[in-house]
C-alpha cells in the first residue's frame, strides 16, 4: 500500500486549527462583546443584526452572539469532559478485562453486552431530568453512557497484546502485571485512545446538544447549543440569525473535532502507513 | 445456519430479559408519578392518590421489587400494563411502532444501501474527483446532527414553497387530514426520509470506503487480476462482497443510532410515534409506558443484531461453517 | 519464450526496487530467481505481470514469445494474464478469495479467457484439482479456502496458474511458510504442472536449496540487480562472485559429526516428565463461540536437559513445540505431568520463589520485530530485566553496555528504537536481554527462523559462542533440520503432541528409527544440485494432522510410509496401540545398555539400522 501520510497530517493540521480558532472565538468573543450572555435589551426584542447587537436580539430581549458564544462554550466543555472520563473508564475496564481474560473478563463483557443493548440515550433520557446538579451531573451520565464500545476494543487489542512476545518476554521476566500494563500495554493502546476520545467529542457534543434540544440536558436560564437551536428553529424561516449562528458553530466544532480525529488516526495508525 | 440462529436466539432472549428488566427498574427510580396528581387543582386527597396510583402499578409507597414483579407478570402475558391516564400502554404502544417505523424504516434502507454503493464507488477511484467529492461530501454531513439536518431541511423547503408559491413540500403529519391517498402520504415522507437517509448514507459510505480501500490492495484481487480480470471486474467480482463482510456488523451498531434519529425525526415533523410518546411519558412519569417503549427499542436493538448476524452468515462461509 | 531485458522498477524517483535485470527462460525451462529479502525479486515478478501499483515506474522490455507486453493497457494485458502469463503466490491463506469455493474460483479462470459454459468450467476445474493432487476432487470443488490446509491451497493456486495451459509461470516463493514435508509436495505439483503444461517457470525463492533441485538455470540477485547467473551446477559449484559464495556458505548443512563417546554426566537443569496441554477449542468468531472439542497441543512429553546441554524440540507446524516450550516458561503447575528445574517441581513453587527462578530461565523468541517493544530504546530494553530483579538503574545502564558488546552491537544502537535496527540486529538484542541475568538455562523459540540465510548464519555462530563462554544449557525449538544440526547436542523429534524420537543428534540424523525422523530428513532440499537430483526418497502423503482429532492407535499412521509395507498381523498394532517410546534396539552391534538408553524411539516397528542408514 502506498502511504499518504499527507492526507492524514492536513486534516490534524486543519482540524487543530479550526479548533483553536473556535476556542479563541469562545473565551475572547465574551470579552469583546458589548453585551453579557445574562444582559437583557428592554430596548431590543427580535432584532437584527445591528451596531449594538452584532447578531440580533432574541425575543426577549438577550443578545444572540453573546449567548451562542456561551452556549458554544458550554457544549464544548461538557464534550471535552465527557470524552475524557468515557475514554478513561474504557480504557481501564478494557485493559483489565483483556489482561486478566479468564471470569474477570467474561463478566465484565456481560455487562459491556448489556449496556450495549439499552440504547443509552434512551436511559439518560429518562434518568436527566430526575437528577438535579447541573452540568457535572449531566457530564458524568453521558460519559457513563459512551464508554461500552471503546472498552471492547481496547479489550481485543489488549488480548492481542497480551500474546505479543514482548509482552511475554516481560512477564516471563518477572514483571508484575501492573508494570506489564504500563509499561508495554498501555503505550501501544496510547493511539486508539487518543483517536477515540477526539472521536468522542463529538459525539458527545451532538448527544448533549440533541439532550438540550429535547429539553433535558442543559435547563433554562442555562443555555447550550442545543436549546439555542431550539428556540431559534421555529422563526428561522424568517429571523435565522439565532438558528443559523448557533447550528453553524455546532457543525463546526463537530467537523473540526472530526477533522482531527480522523487525520490523528491516520498518522497514528501503524497498520494505515506501515504496509 | 439454523441451529446457530437458535443459539443467537436463546442468548439474545436472556439479554432482552435483562434489559428490559434494567430499563424498567431504572424508570420506575427515576420517575415520579406522584407528582402529577399532587399538581393537580384541587389536589386529590392522599388516600386517594395512593389508591388511583396502585391500581395502576405505579405506587412508589409499594417496594419496588413488588411493583417489578406485578409488572414483569404482565409483560409474560404480554400486557404492558396501564398509562398514567389509566389507558391500556399495549393499544397506544403498536399504534406509535406503526407510526415511527413508516417513518424510519425508507430513510433507513436507502442511507444503507446508497451509503454502501458511494462507498465502494469512491474506494475504488480513489483519489479521484469522484472520491474526493464523496469524501467531502460525506465529511461535512457527519458533522450535522440529524436533528439540525432535518430542520435545514425543512427550512429549505419552506423557502421553495415560498419561492414556487405553490406546497410542493409538506412534512406535519403522515398525510393530510381528510385526504389520505398514496401520493399524499409519500409526499409527507420525503423530508424525514431524506433526512434520515442523508445522515445514515454518511456513516455508511464512510465505513464501505475505508473496508473496501483495506481489500483493494488485497492479495486475493490482484490474484484475480493475474487470472485475467480487469481490475474493475476483479473489485467488483471479489473485492466487494469481501469489503461487505464487516458492514454487517455495522448494522447491528447502526440500529441505536436510527432509534435516536427517530425520536428527533417525529418532534421535527410532527409525528406522534414513539419517540414523542417517550418525551411526553418521561415528563408526566409515566413508568409503565416508558418502559414499554424501552422494551421496543431493546427488541429493536437485538432484532438488528440478528439481522447483522444473518447478512454474515450469508456472506461469509466462514462463520457458516462454524455452525 | 520469456525474456526481460533490462528491467527496472522504480517507486519514489530514488527507491529503486529493480535495477536493469535481464533474463530469459525457453518453453519447459527452470529458472530460479534467489535472492534474501528486499532483493527485488518480488518486485521484478510484479513487473512482469505488470501488477505493479499504479504508482511504480517500469522501463525496460518484457517479452513473451516476442510480443512487448511493457506499456500495453489494462484491458490487453488482461487478455494475457491468466492466459499465456500466470503467477503463483507467496501466502496462499491471503492470495484465495475468502468468500468464493475453490472450484468456481477456477473455473472463473476458465471462464474469463475461453468462453466456456459454466458446466464446462467446472468439470475443467474438477479435472485439475485432481491434477494437482487433492483427494476427492468432485467434493472438494465445493468447499471454501478455509477449510483447505496450506499445502492443499497452494495446489489450488497452481491449479489455477495452469488452467489455461500458459506459456509461462511466475511462481513467487511458492513453498515458503509451509512444512517441509508439505513443501517437497507443492514442488512436486509444480513438476508436474510443467510436465503437463509445457510452460516456462520463474521460480523466485530465498532458498537455495529449493531451487537446486528443481531449476535448470539460476540468477541471484542483491540489492535489485542480478550478481550472478548461470546453469544451476555451474553456480552452485563454481560461483563467480564472493557474494553467492558467502550466500552459499551461510546454508547450514546437514553432514557428517561425530558421535559422542556417550553423554556427559552432568547435573540435570531441566527435566519434563509426562507433560500435557490440553486447549479447549471454540469454533466460530469471538460472538459465536462454542465448544468444538479439544486440542491436544502437548500430550505426554518427557525429556531432560544436563548443563551446559542443548537439545532441540523439532516437528511441523503445529506439533506442539512451541506449545511446549511456554508451559515449561510459565512455572506453574502444568494440566498433567511434571516440570522440575535445577531440581525444583515448578508446581510447589510460591510466588518469590517463582520470580526468583526467572534470574536462571530466560527466553529468546522468534519473530525479531515482535518480541521487542516498539517503544522502548534498546538500553531501556536491556535494562528492564536488571532493574526488575532489583540492580539499581545505573548499574543496570553499565550493565545494558557490557551485553550489547557480548553480542555484537555497536554502542550507538543504545539509543535506537527496535525499528531503527535490522532483523539480525533485533534478534542479538532479543538475545542480549536474555542474556541479562546470567541465566542457566535459556529457552529458544525458533531463533533464526525468521532471518535471512547469511544473518541467520551470522546468528548461529554468535549462540554457540556464547554457550562456550557462559556454559548456559539451551533448550530451542525449530522446524529446520539443518539449523537443529549445527546448533544441538540432542533432539527431539515431536509429532502431533508427542515424541516419536530422541537422541544423540549425530545418531537420529545417520540413522533415524522412526519412519517420520526418516521422512523429514528426506524432505530437507540440499543446496548441492548434483545430490540433490541423484537422492531417492520417499515423500510423505498428507498434511501435518490435525490436533484437534484422530483416530485411536499411533498418531502417525495415516502418513507412515512403513505402515502401508506392514502386514495385517503388524499393521493391528498401530491400529489398536499408541506405541510407548522405549530405547532403540540396536541390532548391527551390541551396544553397552548405559549409552543408547539415551537414545528412545516411539514406534511399533521401528526402522532396522541397516535400512535406516544413509
Amino acid at each position: 500500500m502506498i502511504a499518504r501520510p499527507g492526507a492524514g497530517n492536513r486534516r490534524v493540521v486543519a482540524g487543530l486549527a479550526l479548533l483553536a480558532l473556535l476556542f479563541s472565538l469562545v473565551s475572547f468573543g465574551p470579552l469583546v462583546s458589548p453585551w453579557g450572555w445574562d444582559d437583557t435589551d428592554f430596548a431590543a426584542f427580535r432584532q437584527g443584526p445591528s451596531a449594538t447587537h452584532w447578531l440580533g436580539t432574541t425575543q426577549s430581549g438577550r443578545d444572540v452572539f453573546a449567548l451562542t458564544l456561551r452556549g458554544a462554550r458550554k457544549s464544548l466543555l461538557i464534550g471535552v469532559f465527557v470524552a475524557v472520563i468515557s475514554t478513561g473508564l474504557a480504557a481501564v475496564v478494557g485493559t483489565a478485562a483483556g489482561y486478566a481474560g479468564g471470569r474477570v473478563d467474561r463478566i465484565l463483557m456481560r455487562g459491556v453486552d448489556l449496556l450495549l443493548v439499552l440504547p443509552p440515550l434512551l436511559i439518560v433520557v429518562v434518568l436527566a431530568p430526575r437528577i438535579s446538579g447541573g452540568v457535572p451531573v449531566l457530564v458524568a451520565l453521558l460519559a457513563a453512557f459512551m464508554w461500552m464500545v471503546t472498552a471492547r476494543m481496547v479489550r481485543a487489542m489488549t488480548v492481542s497484546l497480551r500474546e505479543r512476545e514482548y509482552v511475554l518476554a516481560a512477564r516471563f521476566l518477572g514483571v508484575s502485571a501492573p508494570r506489564v500494563i504500563v509499561r508495554h500495554v498501555l503505550p501501544q493502546l496510547a493511539s486508539l485512545l487518543a483517536v477515540d476520545a477526539s472521536l468522542n467529542v463529538s459525539v458527545a457534543i451532538i448527544a448533549e446538544s440533541g439532550l438540550s434540544y429535547l429539553g433535558l440536558g442543559v435547563r433554562p436560564p442555562d443555555v447550550s447549543l442545543g436549546t439555542l437551536i431550539a428556540d431559534g428553529h421555529g422563526a428561522a424561516a424568517v429571523r435565522p440569525w439565532p438558528f443559523g449562528f448557533a447550528a453553524g458553530l455546532l457543525v463546526l466544532i463537530v467537523l473540526a473535532v472530526n477533522l482531527l480525529g480522523d487525520g490523528l488516526r491516520d498518522v497514528l495508525d501503524p497498520t494505515g502507513d506501515g504496509r | 445456519m439454523a441451529a446457530l440462529l437458535l443459539r443467537r436466539l436463546a442468548r439474545h432472549l436472556v439479554l432482552a430479559v435483562l434489559a428490559t428488566s434494567l430499563a424498567y427498574l431504572l424508570a420506575a427510580v427515576a420517575l415520579d408519578p406522584r407528582a402529577g396528581y399532587e399538581g393537580r387543582a384541587p389536589r386529590p386527597p392522599e388516600a386517594v392518590i395512593d389508591a388511583r396510583l396502585s391500581a395502576l402499578n405505579l405506587n412508589d409507597r409499594t417496594p419496588l421489587a413488588d411493583r417489578y414483579r406485578t409488572w414483569a407478570a404482565g409483560v409474560l402475558r404480554g400486557d404492558f400494563g396501564r398509562t398514567w391516564d389509566g389507558d391500556p400502554v399495549n393499544a397506544e404502544l403498536w399504534r406509535r411502532l406503526g407510526v415511527s417505523l413508516r417513518l424510519v424504516l425508507p430513510g433507513a434502507v436507502l442511507g444503507c444501501v446508497l451509503g454502501v454503493l458511494l462507498g465502494a464507488h469512491a474506494a475504488a477511484r480513489r483519489g479521484r474527483t469522484a472520491d474526493r467529492l464523496i469524501t467531502l461530501g460525506s465529511c461535512v454531513l457527519l458533522a450535522v446532527p440529524v436533528f439540525v439536518l432535518a430542520m435545514l431541511l425543512q427550512i429549505a423547503a419552506t423557502k421553495a414553497n415560498q419561492i414556487m408559491g405553490v406546497r410542493v413540500f409538506v412534512w406535519v403529519g403522515e398525510s393530510t387530514p381528510g385526504a389520505s391517498s398514496w401520493p399524499d402520504r409519500a409526499r409527507h415522507l420525503v423530508l424525514p426520509t431524506a433526512a434520515i437517509a442523508l445522515a445514515q448514507l454518511a456513516v455508511y459510505c464512510r465505513y464501505q470506503r475505508g473496508m473496501m480501500l483495506d481489500v483493494l490492495h488485497a492479495d486475493f484481487v490482484r490474484t484475480a487480476r493475474a487470472k485475467g480480470l480487469r481490475r474493475r471486474s476483479a473489485l467488483l467480482r471479489h473485492g466487494l462482497r469481501t469489503a461487505l463482510i464487516p458492514m454487517t456488523t455495522y448494522i447491528a451498531y447502526a440500529s441505536g443510532f436510527l432509534i435516536l434519529g427517530g425520536v428527533f425525526a417525529e418532534k421535527i415533523f410532527g409525528r406522534h410515534g414513539l419517540g414523542e410518546w417517550l418525551v411526553d411519558s418521561i415528563t408526566r412519569g409515566d413508568v409503565n409506558a416508558v418502559a414499554a417503549i424501552e422494551c421496543v427499542a431493546v427488541c429493536g436493538v437485538l432484532l438488528a443484531g440478528l439481522v447483522s448476524d444473518v447478512l454474515h452468515g450469508v456472506l461469509d462461509p466462514r462463520v457458516r461453517g462454524a455452525a | 519464450m520469456l525474456r526481460a531485458t533490462d528491467l527496472t522498477v522504480r517507486y519514489a524517483p530514488d527507491v529503486r526496487a529493480v535495477q536493469g535485470v535481464s533474463f530469459t527462460v525457453g518453453a519447459g525451462e527452470v529458472l530460479g530467481i534467489v535472492g534474501e529479502s528486499g532483493s527485488g525479486k518480488t518486485a521484478l515478478a510484479l513487473a512482469v505481470m505488470g501488477l505493479l501499483p499504479e504508482s511504480a515506474r517500469v522501463a525496460g522490455s518484457v517479452r513473451l514469445r516476442g510480443e512487448e507486453l511493457l506499456g500495453r493497457s489494462e484491458t490487453e494485458l488482461s487478455r494475457v494474464r491468466g492466459k499465456e502469463l500466470s503467477m503463483v503466490f507467496q501466502d496462499p491463506s491471503s492470495a484465495l478469495t475468502p468468500v468464493h469455493t475453490v472450484g468456481d474460483q477456477i473455473a472463473e479462470t476458465v471462464r474469463i479467457h475461453s468462453g466456456a459454459s459454466r458446466a464446462a468450467a467446472r468439470a475443467r476445474a474438477v479435472e485439475l484439482l485432481d491434477l494437482v493432487g487433492i483427494p476427492g476432487a468432485a467434493r472438494r470443488a465445493h468447499a471454501y479456502p478455509h477449510e483447505f490446509s496450506g499445502g492443499m491451497r497452494q495446489r489450488v493456486m497452481i491449479a489455477m496458474a495452469i488452467a489455461n495451459a500458459p506459456a509461462a509461470i511466475i511462481a513467487d516463493e511458492p513453498a515458503t511458510g509451509l512444512d517441509v514435508t508439505v513443501q517437497a509436495q507443492v514442488l512436486d505439483v509444480l513438476r508436474t504442472a510443467r510436465e503437463t503444461t509445457g510452460a516456462a517457470i520463474v521460480l523466485i525463492t530465498h532458498d537455495l536449496g529449493v531451487v537446486s533441485g528443481f531449476a535448470d538455470r539460476v540468477m541471484v540477485m542483491r540489492a535489485g540487480r542480478a550478481v550472478e547467473s548461470g546453469p544451476v551446477e555451474q553456480v552452485y559449484l563454481s560461483p563467480a562472485t564472493p557474494y553467492t559464495s558467502v550466500l552459499l556458505r551461510s546454508i547450514p548443512r546437514i553432514g557428517e559429526r561425530r558421535v559422542p563417546p556417550s553423554r556427559p554426566k552432568r547435573p540435570v537443569v531441566l527435566e519434563v516428565d509426562g507433560l500435557v496441554r490440553h486447549h479447549p477449542l471454540h469454533k466460530g468468531t469471538l460472538l459465536l463461540r462454542r465448544r468444538a472439542g479439544t486440542v491436544r497441543a502437548v500430550d505426554g512429553i518427557g525429556f531432560d536437559v544436563r548443563e551446559g546441554e542443548t537439545l532441540a524440540l523439532v516437528g511441523e507446524s503445529g506439533c506442539g513445540k512451541t506449545t511446549a516450550l511456554m508451559e515449561i516458561l510459565r512455572l506453574s503447575r502444568p494440566q498433567g505431568g511434571r516440570v522440575s528445574v535445577f531440581g525444583q517441581d515448578t508446581s510447589a513453587l510460591c510466588a518469590s520463589d517463582r520470580k526468583a527462578l526467572r534470574r536462571d530461565v530466560q527466553v529468546v523468541f522468534q519473530n525479531p520485530y515482535s518480541s521487542l517493544n516498539p517503544r522502548m530504546r534498546v538500553e531501556n530494553i536491556l535494562a528492564e530485566p536488571l532493574t526488575t530483579h532489583g540492580v539499581p538503574a545505573a548499574r543496570a545502564r553499565g550493565r545494558a553496555r557490557e551485553l550489547m558488546e557480548l553480542v555484537g552491537l555497536e554502542p550507538d544502537h543504545a539509543r535506537r528504537y527496535p525499528h531503527g535496527l535490522s532483523g539480525g540486529q533485533i534478534q542479538r538484542v532479543g538475545i542480549a536481554r536474555a542474556l541479562a541475568l546470567e541465566p542457566r538455562l535459556v529457552l529458544l523459540d525458533e531463533p533464526v527462523a525468521a532471518l535471512d540465510v547469511s544473518v541467520q548464519a551470522d546468528v548461529m555462530a554468535l549462540l554457540k559462542g556464547l554457550r562456550k563462554r557462559l556454559g548456559m544449557a539451551y533448550l530451542f525449538v525449530a522446524h529446520d533440520l539443518a539449523v537443529v544440526h549445527s546448533l544441538a547436542d540432542r533432539v527431539a523429534v515431536m509429532y502431533s503432541g508427542r515424541i516419536v524420537e530422541i537422541g544423540p543428534v549425530a545418531r537420529v540424523y545417520g540413522v533415524p528409527a522412526h519412519p517420520y525422523t526418516r521422512a523429514l530428513l528426506d524432505a530437507v532440499p540440499l543446496a548441492d544440485p548434483r545430490l540433490e537430483r541423484r537422492r531417492r526418497r520417499v515423500l510423505l502423503r498428507g498434511d501435518p494432522p490435525d490436533p484437534a482429532s484422530w483416530p485411536g492407535g499411533c498418531r502417525f499412521r495415516s502418513r507412515c510410509p512403513r505402515y502401508t509395507t506392514l502386514t495385517a498381523v503388524e499393521g493391528a498394532l498401530c491400529e489398536e496401540h499408541d506405541p510407548e517410546s522405549r530405547p532403540v534396539p540396536s541390532g548391527e552391534r551390541p551396544v553397552p545398555s548405559g549409552e543408547d538408553v539415551d537414545r528412545l524411539v516411539a514406534c511399533h516397528h521401528p526402522l532396522a539400522e541397516a535400512e535406516g542408514g544413509r
